[in-house]
């Protein structure tokens, strides 16, 4: 039997006449990835803040680690970490004074406190920069050491508010490796990001959020069988062209507008040259040519009929 | 077991450590506002006893004043950084974060309040209290400074930014020099004379002059009271507010 990490149903919140969450349901089973997959502003954030215990939502329920964050939040605080969107970390502080802090928050007894900050400067790597202020950290160690800073009360559920926005891609992969670790020991990570990529690494499931509302869940295969997969672009210089190109390549998708034809494809070198060659054959020459990979403006064009630009307005 | 009051008071300590500026104005200012005061302009008030007798209880009072700036501006970085989501989702008394701050303020207040004193004996001033009056002069220092800070901590959670936390604070540096700590008001102009004979600092600088000559009035003695006490509630309630608000 699974038991649900976390909870939520009909979650409802509204700043003013802004609505930013509009009836959102969740079940997080206890030692999984879920991912809630969304643009800025889609409520991502005001989602962790309700779950959190952070702020309170205007209606609907919500549970974590079995308590309801409104009656019981002191308990849901004591089962959860959260590491939010920009680095809580006490810039005045060194690393250690600042895991030091934490361990005497969660009051930890004496050396054990002392045990858990040396071992956590290791094993994220912070062991050289330990006695120096965090305000000279760079952005990938700061998010580190936030991370750090949430693990020491060893929670079971974590909370982590896009974790690797705004980091180089050799900060985001090293993050990708320490989020996995935590899930081999069995913790439930509640992951918010902009990145299809990421969620797909790492998630068990993935719900994409859309406005306020959850416009798809499912695991990430599910979810990709929804979306238009790795297809080829051929542009056009004439109507009459795309004409012939589209007689001759069968499933493909053709705009008018702008002369384009989409093409499924495993973006694999066999099937590119399959298709070269059958346009020389009939002696078609296309003048543009592209490889296109779905990104988050293809999941939400797929799954809301509009992209991620219209939602932000 | 160390109690979440005490880590955060202690993480207030390291903060006003590193940041030494915070330091000078809190203790340093006040001592040259005196010095100033004292030796500068002093003589040319005519007050009817020693100047330095006449400003210290006032200059007290600007020790307190001095210190908040900071305090409001270390909560709003608190808040704006992050810091303080960080700690209100742990399993944390929330009262823990705000008394460390509180605490911290009083305890700088006090060590400026020391340096003021120390100046003023080594000027010359020669009060009449006795030890009651002193143990009195002590006490209205730290229900004042306490007052002051809960309201300092409420306008730095409110803030939007450190620098408008900062700018919070300047009315409260600037009310002394319109009270009675400087000149008395029955000398000011009309108007400001009005404000000054009403103003909360008035009545505290009152009984603080009073205690220090061995006689405070009463008339003077309950409204001080009555102030700080009003205003540590107006500004413990607020600063509870903001805190839950903020996230």
């Amino acid at each position: 039997m699974t038991t649900s990490a976390i909870a939520a149903s009909g979650l409802r919140k509204a700043y003013k006449d802004k609505v930013v969450l509009d009836g959102i349901d969740l079940d997080v089973p206890a030692g999984t990835v879920f991912s809630l997959l969304g643009p800025n502003g889609a409520g991502k954030t005001t989602t962790v803040n309700v779950l959190t215990t952070l702020m309170r939502a205007d209606g609907g329920t919500a549970r974590v680690a079995g308590h309801d964050v409104v009656t019981e939040a002191r308990a849901v605080r004591a089962a959860i970490g959260v590491t939010g969107q920009f680095a809580a970390v006490d810039e005045l502080l060194t690393g250690r004074e600042n895991l030091q802090l934490m361990a005497d928050l969660h009051r930890v007894p004496g050396d054990g406190g002392k045990r858990i900050v040396a071992e956590l400067l290791e094993r994220f790597d912070l062991m050289e920069s330990a006695q120096q202020p965090a305000s000279t950290y760079s952005g990938g160690m700061r998010r580190k050491l936030d991370l750090a800073m949430t693990l020491v009360g060893n929670p079971r559920i974590i909370f982590l508010d896009e974790p690797t926005t705004g980091l180089d891609p050799r900060s985001r992969r090293t993050m990708w490796s320490i989020i996995r670790d935590l899930v081999a020991e069995g913790v439930t990570i509640f992951l918010t990001t902009q990145y299809l990529e990421e969620a797909d690494q790492l998630a068990d499931r993935i719900a994409v959020l859309d406005q306020g509302r959850l416009v798809a869940q499912g695991t990430p295969d599910e979810l990709k069988r929804q979306i238009p997969g790795t297809h080829v672009r051929l542009r056009f210089t004439t109507a009459a062209e795309l004409d012939a190109a589209a007689r001759v390549l069968a499933d493909s998708k053709r705009d008018d507008e702008a002369l384009v034809l989409r093409l499924p494809s495993d973006g694999g070198t066999t099937s590119l040259r399959a298709l070269l060659d059958r346009l020389d054959e009939y002696s078609i020459s296309a003048e543009g040519f592209s490889v296109h990979t779905p990104d988050l403006d293809d999941v939400f064009l797929a799954l809301t009929g509009h992209t991620t630009e219209v939602v932000a307005k | 077991m160390k109690s979440p009051s005490i880590v955060m008071l202690r993480r207030n300590f390291k903060h006003i450590a590193r940041n030494p500026t915070t330091v000078f104005n809190a203790v340093l200012m006040p001592v040259v506002v005196m010095l100033m005061f004292v030796y500068v302009f002093g003589d040319a008030f005519s007050v009817g006893v020693d100047y330095v007798d006449y400003a210290t209880p006032g200059l007290l009072l600007l020790a307190v004043c001095y210190g908040l700036g900071s305090v409001a501006v270390s909560v709003n970085s608190d808040v704006t950084k992050g810091i303080i989501n960080r700690f209100k989702v742990m399993d944390v008394p929330r009262s823990a974060v705000l008394t460390g701050h509180v605490i911290a303020s009083v305890l700088t207040n006090l060590l400026a309040v020391a340096a003021i004193i120390g100046v003023a004996f080594a000027l010359g001033f020669n009060p009449s209290a006795g030890f009651l009056e002193w143990l009195g002069v002590i006490g209205v220092v730290v229900l004042l400074s306490f007052a002051a800070g809960w309201l300092t901590i409420a306008m730095g959670l409110a803030a939007k930014s450190p620098e408008t936390a900062g700018l919070a604070a300047v009315p409260l540096v600037m009310l002394p020099f319109f009270s009675s700590a400087i000149a008395p008001t029955d000398k000011m102009g009309p108007g400001v004379r009005e404000f000054a004979e009403y103003q909360p600092f008035t009545p505290i600088i009152e009984t603080l002059r009073g205690l220090l000559n061995g006689a405070p009035a009463a008339g003077d003695v309950i409204p001080a009271l009555a102030w700080c006490v009003g205003v540590a509630l107006v500004g413990y309630l607020w600063a509870s507010s903001a805190f839950t608000k903020r996230a």
